[in-house]
């Protein structure tokens, strides 16, 4: 083993261990921190496959701005151990298959990540950089880039509006 | 287990993790002194004496201050989550020391054979991860906040992140309009370039404006402190806090203050550049010394916008939290999306 195994095999046991302790926590306060932990082990993947990019960008978008928006509802609202309501047998249930289903999915999806692979080392292990990341975006998938900028705008607007609501 | 230790340049480890303690012991003193600075300030401003009875001119105040604290009875609430209110203080104070890792303190040293670079570590992405690392800073305050079970708590930490929130947008606006002209991410590099051009604050001056205000509204220094607005919220988020841990939130702000002028120095005031407009490799100085010079220009000029932080806070009244969020969404925003656009138009009509 070296240095590079040594930290994926403890960034995949900090990820999977703080995902657990996510659903099985009790306190809402507690799932949202474990939560950020999983995120930062996420990171950390992204960094050792040279992708510096996605990782900062991960931190910043997930941990830094939406799990603080969490945070603050919970905080607001108060939830804590005692308030959380006995859930019903059946959502257990259904929560139980739709995550299985997702999980099938992705490893169909990594079956063949072989290949992928190849295109990473066919580009020197740089394909994460931000240099290459920025031409391919602005080369090959323009159009994607641009439409799902104009979806996240019209979000955008829409949250304003239903904001402006009772006004 | 032998394998893995023989495949590490313990040179450079060691090399490192002294140069990290180096750099951890100097914002520590800084952020020490910066509580002294700040009583002289204000008592030069408000024509008093200020703090002159511990050594020569008051001197060993902040040590007095810090024995204070450490003495002082440790105190947790019964009605408080206790994990997270210890946890609190600690994440406040590593989040403001972690943005120091990409800071370029000066050139490149050399020393028993090694060519030492005076930066922890030269990533590619060095002001992104600034940014991230703000971004994390909200949590020290409001965990600590809400841990408390407290209401007054609560309300400061809240309108603490909700605060660094909103001013973050603007933040990063006025440094994409910075990137644009840099064309690079990377802290080493940016300032390499004001080294044999011009310091980015002539380009960019609206620019820098904006990240100025900002970053006052990121440290919640006056006129932005509402979080610990005393007359409205008792103490703010650390009401509840006593000893080193109350110590912890005082530290890490001006821990804060320390880091945040070093990265304004370093993007807008060209970092370790000593003099503007001039090749100081014509002095022949060795290496070395150069370095060193150039480490000592960028503290006098962090020194500076500590100082004007001080000078700001006791010249300045604390807005109302509605003209805060006013200025930051309908006033920074656009303006720092004005600025946006026009360098970017300015960099596309200048290329043709």
């Amino acid at each position: 083993m070296d240095i590079t195994q040594i930290l994926f095999w403890f960034l995949s046991i900090l990820a999977v261990f703080g995902a657990l302790m996510m659903v099985t926590s009790k306190n809402p306060v507690y799932s949202v921190l474990w939560l950020i932990v999983v995120f930062f082990a996420i990171s950390g993947h992204y960094i050792l496959l040279n992708a510096q990019f996605l990782a900062v960008v991960n931190i910043i978008v997930y941990a830094g701005a939406i799990m603080v928006l969490f945070l603050f509802v919970i905080m607001l609202m108060n939830l804590n151990a005692e308030t959380e309501p006995q859930k019903n047998k059946w959502l257990k249930i259904a929560g139980v298959i739709a995550g299985g289903s997702l999980m099938l999915v992705f490893i169909a999806a990594l079956r063949h990540s072989n290949e992928l692979i190849k295109t990473q080392v066919s580009m020197g292990g740089e394909a994460g950089l931000i240099k290459t990341l920025g031409k391919t975006l602005f080369t090959d998938y323009v159009l994607p880039f641009e439409i799902s900028s104009v979806l996240f705008l019209s979000a955008m607007v829409g949250a304003v509006v239903i904001g402006k609501k009772g006004d | 287990m032998d394998m893995i230790l023989l495949a590490v340049d313990w040179a450079l480890v060691l090399e490192k993790t002294l140069f990290i303690g180096f750099i951890i012991s100097i914002s520590l003193v800084v952020a020490m002194y910066a509580t002294y600075g700040e009583r002289k300030i204000a008592a030069f401003i408000q024509d008093r004496l200020g703090p002159n009875r511990a050594g020569p001119f008051g001197l060993l105040q902040p040590l007095a201050d810090g024995l204070k604290l450490f003495m002082k009875e440790e105190i947790i609430p019964t009605s408080s989550n206790k994990v997270l209110f210890i946890l609190g203080p600690s994440l406040a104070m590593i989040t403001a020391m972690l943005t120091s890792a990409v800071i370029p303190w000066g050139d490149k040293v050399e020393l028993f054979g090694r060519t030492i670079s005076l930066q922890i570590a030269d990533v590619n992405i060095g002001i992104l991860y600034v940014f991230g690392i703000l971004s994390l800073g909200v949590y020290g305050i409001m965990i600590g906040a809400w841990a408390s079970n407290n209401k007054f708590s609560l309300m400061g930490g809240l309108r603490a992140a909700s605060q660094i929130i909103s001013y973050e947008l603007a933040m990063g606006i006025s440094l994409i309009a910075l990137l644009m002209i840099t064309g690079s991410l990377s802290l080493g590099e940016m300032v390499k370039q004001q080294q044999e051009g011009l310091w980015n604050v002539i380009v960019q001056p609206l620019g820098f404006f904006i990240f100025l205000v900002c970053a006052f509204a990121e440290c919640n220094r006056t006129p932005f402190d509402l979080a610990e607005a005393e007359n409205e919220l008792i103490g703010g988020y650390h009401a509840e806090f006593s000893s080193m841990k109350l110590g912890f939130y005082l530290f890490a702000e001006y821990i804060n203050m320390f880091i945040s002028s070093a990265v304004m120095a370093t993007l807008y005031f060209g970092g370790y550049d000593i003099i503007p407009f001039y090749d100081e490799s014509a002095w022949g100085f060795s290496t070395n010394i150069m370095a060193l010079l150039g480490a000592a220009a960028l503290f006098v000029k962090i020194l500076f916008f500590i100082f004007l932080f001080m000078w700001v806070r006791w010249t300045i009244p604390r807005f109302r939290y509605d003209q805060l969020m006013n200025l930051g969404w309908k006033g920074l925003i656009p303006l720092s999306l004005f600025n946006m656009i026009v360098t970017a138009a300015v960099i596309l009509f200048l290329k043709k």
